[in-house]
């Protein structure tokens, strides 16, 4: 198949998951359970993707206190925690990784 | 400045921390995409027809193996399965936009688009210009892994090993969830989805990302229905 052809179905696939939901919405009654669901979209997925780059190096879990990113996420959790700011926590995590890298 | 414009900006400004851990992902992309052998012009525009990262740096791996074009087209859509879910979140707060909006929210819609948007929209509901924060944080988005792809093609991805850009991402993704933990069901989604992402990273297409999101989803689900 012709890289373009890919590109393009690849791209109409990825476009239609995006707008499938946002389109049908009011098209059909939501379950209640459905859509208290939803309210957990955002802290599983984020966490599905925040504990794999902490947890994994170069592809293996590494749980030892060399695992300098595991250490620095979790300083950022608890600024994160205590700060709910934005903007230290990511200031305070590049610190402690370029700290703890160093 | 005009109300729109204001709520723009604030998603651009909300995206910045996103936007230096995207960079370098960007350029190491572009790089990518030219040595599997596909021309200048289709790895620049795959940046913008597909516009989705995991799935291009797949395809342009997969191109290099000379995978079927048929595997490829179906790996793509397994890796963004994901946005379905973030389709049917954001749905009842783009309900009354045109379908123009709808169309053009969603071709931006992200991870990154994804998590700035939804925070603002459960904190503040719909306001007549929020849908012009998410075009704000997910148009910036855009440009960014347009101009980083572009650099990547052009001068490479000469990035210092040691100067941990990417680390940017996770950081900006745990700002971002930590203080929306509020209740002990949300805790709990976010930790035994965290920690199925753990069990089943080894999973091809990420799907284990998405069962990983959906075991989250259950256990608050149902710890919030057991009040």
């Amino acid at each position: 198949m012709n890289i373009w052809l890919i590109m393009f179905i690849g791209g109409l696939l990825t476009f239609g998951m995006r707008f499938s939901l946002i389109y049908l919405f009011g098209r059909f009654q939501v379950p209640e359970t459905m859509q208290r669901a939803l309210h957990y979209v955002p802290p599983a997925v984020l966490s599905a993707i925040i504990f794999p780059e902490l947890f994994f190096q170069a592809g293996l879990l590494d749980l030892s206190l060399g695992n300098t990113r595991l250490l620095a996420g979790i300083i950022a959790v608890l600024t994160a925690w205590f700060s709910r700011n934005t903007l230290l926590t990511i200031l305070v995590g590049m610190a402690a990784l370029l700290i703890l890298q160093w | 400045m005009s109300e729109a414009r204001k709520a723009f900006w604030e998603g651009v400004r909300a995206e910045l921390p996103l936007l230096i851990g995207v960079f370098p992902f960007g350029m190491i992309y572009g790089a990518l995409a030219l040595n599997a052998g596909l021309s200048t012009f289709a790895s620049q525009m795959m940046s913008s027809i597909v516009f989705a990262g995991s799935s291009q740096f797949v395809t342009a791996q997969l191109v290099h193996d000379s995978a079927p074009g048929f595997v490829i087209v179906l790996t793509i859509a397994v890796i963004n399965l994901r946005h379905m879910l973030y389709s049917a979140s954001l749905a009842p707060y783009l309900k009354d936009l045109s379908l123009k909006w709808k169309a053009l929210l969603s071709y931006l819609l992200t991870d990154e688009a994804y998590a700035p948007g939804i925070l603002k929209y459960e904190k503040e509901g719909i306001t007549p210009f929020s849908h012009w924060f998410l075009l704000g944080a997910g148009f910036s988005l855009w440009f960014i892994w347009q101009a980083s792809t572009a650099l990547g093609i052009f001068i490479g991805a000469e990035m210092p090993k040691d100067w941990p850009l990417d680390f940017a991402l996770p950081l900006t993704f745990i700002a971002m969830v930590v203080p929306i933990l509020k209740k002990r069901p949300l805790i709990a989604a976010a930790l035994s989805a965290g920690v199925v992402a753990l069990l089943a990273f080894h999973l091809p297409f990420k799907l284990g990302l998405i069962l990983a999101a959906l075991i989250g989803i259950t256990v608050g689900t149902g710890l919030e229905g057991k009040k």
